[in-house]
């Protein structure tokens, strides 16, 4: 690949996707190091940044990774890093960094299964760690999830323009499946990079008075101010970026909360009619945070019952229950260690949630 | 009348926080200094790191950031790279440089990133009051080697400039002491050397500062002067150790 | 129309390169596809296996649970996933890798001797290409013309030399099954 075409379908891995996206939202710092299974990130960027006058480095670390984004960041400029899970835990440190010196930059974690070395299959297991911040000090990353290929790209434009917009680091967090997976894609959404005016950047201080990007605040009180600062445009995020896919949900006796790739198996049984006697919905987030609790919250007062599919032993599981506060039971299926859910499977676990209608079937 | 000693145009006026008898406000002065002689106030950018110099940007009037413990010379790849046409440095201590930033020194050096680092080499851990650094001489008396550091346990001081020396992409690497009025010179002018490696493009360029901190190293400032000449110097010996210069 | 299909066979024998071309015909051709390769470790000289969903609607789920079809390079590939095939589904073997099939479900089985036609015609590598064109034949998915126009763009450059003798290969699979 040596350039895009607008109207032209690529057929991509959803790493490709991503690294490519990255480049036509007018990212041009780049760093990585390798780690199945997201290591065509690297190879991609490895070939096309010199091709637009970018850079891509081959970095010694995760740690020189994030913090060479750190850099970048500051500098004023587009940058990204990428990496799966062990890999995004040794970044976490920087994350914080970055959030508390209200830094804009990409961070993509092609989730594998952990904890520890894991294994390199699918996993949803960094939840946790994504939306709840990894690092120390109270902070967020705006958090978004893809399901496809051609919304990991989507997602990686709209990753940038929030970052830029709030000022604040963002995650895409995907998975193993979604990172490996070749699906149709075409790069057509408009970016424009330089809408955004940062004049908080270091540059050099020509011409104006000097920047400084800090996130020490040694001085009794200041340090509250600022995080006060802090959540106030957390506040902001919350109420203007919430994104989610809802399906049949208005009738349904059972809705199904599942993101990524999970929300994907769950919808095949949906849209297929899978289980004829049993109506069922489905709520994709889309932003893991800010997290769609109010709609959860509205759905729950009008089903039987709330299924949380994860690949994971129940990480979002936690929000879904915040957000229902007891108006509907809340229940969980969930697999791990490379382990994907299956339709079979979760209908199964459906038809033992919903009380047995009359001919009431399985149509498998 | 025309004043002959003032404070540098890039020296912000204002008592510093450092502790009497400490050299970093020496090292920053030059480093303002040098930034006012070559007229590049406005296309500098520096990096202050975790430790006593946290704060450098208090006193040097220039765009700059903070890095998180021992990752400046990412931070700085990460400038640079976005502004090669600036000047970027760093300003490292010795547990930053050498103990947990270990790894990112090396690679910068041998990816040659264009930059200057000021490595200020005071042999403790200062800001945490005192402790062993990588640094830390044979016998020193630290919070943490109460007996003095052990060869046996903590193993020989490191010695960044040799280290880095050898590594392929390094291109100036010095070591300077500010201990007396010809030694602070003599720091002054490998500094700006360190710059004019930048500013011809000629790749990465590090040069080390013993420095004294009487307060950690339970002396007073002239003994810790004499600490320096007497004693660090035989392991920290002082002079270049790279030069592209003459290497051509 | 909706069609998933597994293929594997032993790391080097090209199913990565047969999986793509399926994906970036049909794709060509206007429908929804979804490519999923196995990775990592086992791709050195284990079983490579891949799965490949086309559909004129949305693809949800991208594994393949039961397949309308799989296409096996090597015994152990076979062993692995034979017991994925429904009712009225297709079974397209390499037959000179694999000789013993029990067809317990009764579905269509194509032996294809892909190896041996591949040498026959100077390339032994170009087994997945007669697979190809046995498969196509069979299934209809794809004009011959875009394949042969996937393959020129995937064996650009280097491997250019390599065209003649895979679009043969695509031939001599269809062949073999009109001939069947």
């Amino acid at each position: 690949m040596t350039s895009t075409d607008e109207n032209k379908k690529y057929l991509l891995t959803g790493n490709e996707a991503c690294a490519e996206a990255a480049i036509q939202a007018g990212c041009r710092f780049y760093y990585g190091y390798p780690i199945t299974p997201q290591n065509e990130i690297l190879t991609h960027m490895a070939i096309r940044m010199p091709q637009v006058g970018g850079t891509s480095i081959q970095v010694e670390s995760e740690l020189a990774a994030i913090n060479m984004v750190h850099g970048s960041a500051a500098a004023g400029a587009r940058t990204m890093t990428s990496s799966s899970s062990p890999g995004i835990s040794l970044k976490q440190e920087g994350i914080s960094y970055l959030a508390g010196s209200e830094l804009p930059c990409v961070i993509v974690n092609i989730q594998r299964g952990g904890p520890g070395l894991g294994d390199i299959s699918p996993s949803q297991a960094d939840y946790f760690q994504a939306v709840k911040g990894g690092g120390h000090g109270d902070y967020h990353t705006i958090v978004l999830a893809p399901s496809s290929v051609q919304e990991t790209a989507d997602l990686v434009y709209d990753a940038f323009d929030l970052a830029d917009r709030y000022r604040n680091p963002v995650m895409i967090l995907g998975d193993a499946q979604l990172g490996q997976m070749m699906e149709s894609v075409v790069f057509n959404k408009k970016c424009e990079p330089d809408s955004f005016k940062k004049e908080w950047a270091l540059t050099g201080a020509t011409g104006r008075k000097r920047n400084i990007i800090k996130s020490f605040y040694p001085v009794q009180g200041e340090l509250e101010e600022f995080n006060a600062k802090l959540q106030e445009k957390y506040s902001l995020i919350k109420s203007k970026e919430v994104r989610y896919e809802e399906i049949n949900t208005e009738d349904a006796d059972i809705v199904v909360v599942a993101y990524g790739t999970c929300a994907r198996i769950c919808k095949e049984i949906l849209m297929k009619n899978k289980i004829p006697n049993i109506k069922i919905g489905l709520l994709r987030p889309i932003t893991l945070w800010p997290y769609p609790s109010q709609v959860i919250q509205e759905i729950a007062g009008k089903v039987q019952a709330i299924l949380t599919v994860e690949m994971s032993a129940g990480q979002m599981v936690e929000d879904v229950r915040l957000s229902v506060s007891g108006r509907c039971p809340v229940y969980f299926y969930g697999r791990t260690g490379g382990g994907i859910p299956s339709p079979k499977d979760i209908i199964r676990k459906i038809i033992e949630i919903i009380p047995v209608k009359e001919k009431a079937t399985c149509a498998t | 009348m025309e004043a002959v000693y003032k404070t540098p145009d890039t020296m912000i006026d204002t008592p510093t926080h450092y502790c009497p008898g400490c050299g970093h406000g020496i090292i920053q002065r030059l480093i303002a200094e040098i930034i006012d002689e070559k007229n590049i106030k406005g296309k500098t950018i520096g990096i202050a790191p975790v430790g006593c110099a946290v704060l450098a940007y208090n006193y040097l009037d220039i765009d700059m950031c903070e890095a998180a413990h021992g990752r400046p010379p990412a931070v700085a790849t990460g400038i640079k790279r976005v502004h090669p046409d600036k000047i970027v440095f760093s300003y490292q201590g010795d547990g930053d440089l050498a103990a947990i930033g270990l790894s990112e020194i090396i690679h910068t050096a041998n990816r040659s990133e264009n930059i200057t680092v000021i490595f200020v080499n005071n042999a403790v851990y200062g800001m945490t009051n005192g402790q062993m650094a990588p640094t830390t001489l044979l016998n020193q008396k630290t919070l943490t080697t109460p007996q003095g550091r052990s060869e046996q346990c903590d193993g020989p001081p490191l010695r960044i400039c040799e280290l880095l020396s050898v590594v392929g992409g390094s291109r100036f690497i010095a070591r300077a002491s500010v201990t007396s009025p010809k030694n602070i010179i003599n720091t002054k002018q490998l500094i700006e050397k360190g710059f004019k490696t930048q500013i011809q493009e000629k790749g990465f360029s590090l040069i080390e500062v013993l420095s004294p901190c009487p307060v950690y190293w339970r002396m007073s400032s002239v003994e810790s002067i004499k600490f320096i000449d007497d004693e660090m110097t035989k392991t920290f010996p002082l002079g270049v150790f790279k030069d592209w210069e003459s290497q051509n | 129309m909706s069609e998933k299909v597994i293929l594997a066979g032993l790391g080097g024998q090209g199913m990565m390169l047969l999986g793509r071309l399926i994906a970036q015909a049909v794709m060509l051709e206007g429908k929804n596809v979804t490519f999923f390769p196995s990775y990592g470790t086992e791709v050195r000289g284990g079983t490579a296996y891949y799965h490949l969903t086309v559909s004129d609607e949305e693809i949800f789920s991208p594994v393949i649970e039961e397949a309308d079809a799989l296409i096996m390079m090597n015994f152990p590939s076979y062993l692995k996933f034979k017991d994925l095939l429904k009712p009225n589904s297709m079974l397209f073997v390499n037959s000179s890798m694999i000789d013993k099939i029990d067809n317990e479900k009764n579905i269509d089985v194509f032996r294809i001797p892909a190896t041996k036609i591949a040498n026959d015609i100077g390339n032994v590598v170009a087994s997945n290409m007669v697979m190809l064109g046995a498969y196509n034949q069979v299934k209809n998915l794809v004009s011959i013309p875009i394949f042969l126009s996937c393959l020129k763009n995937v064996l650009k450059g280097r491997k250019e030399p390599f065209f003649e003798v895979n679009k043969l290969a695509i031939e001599r699979g269809a062949d073999f099954i009109k001939n069947f």
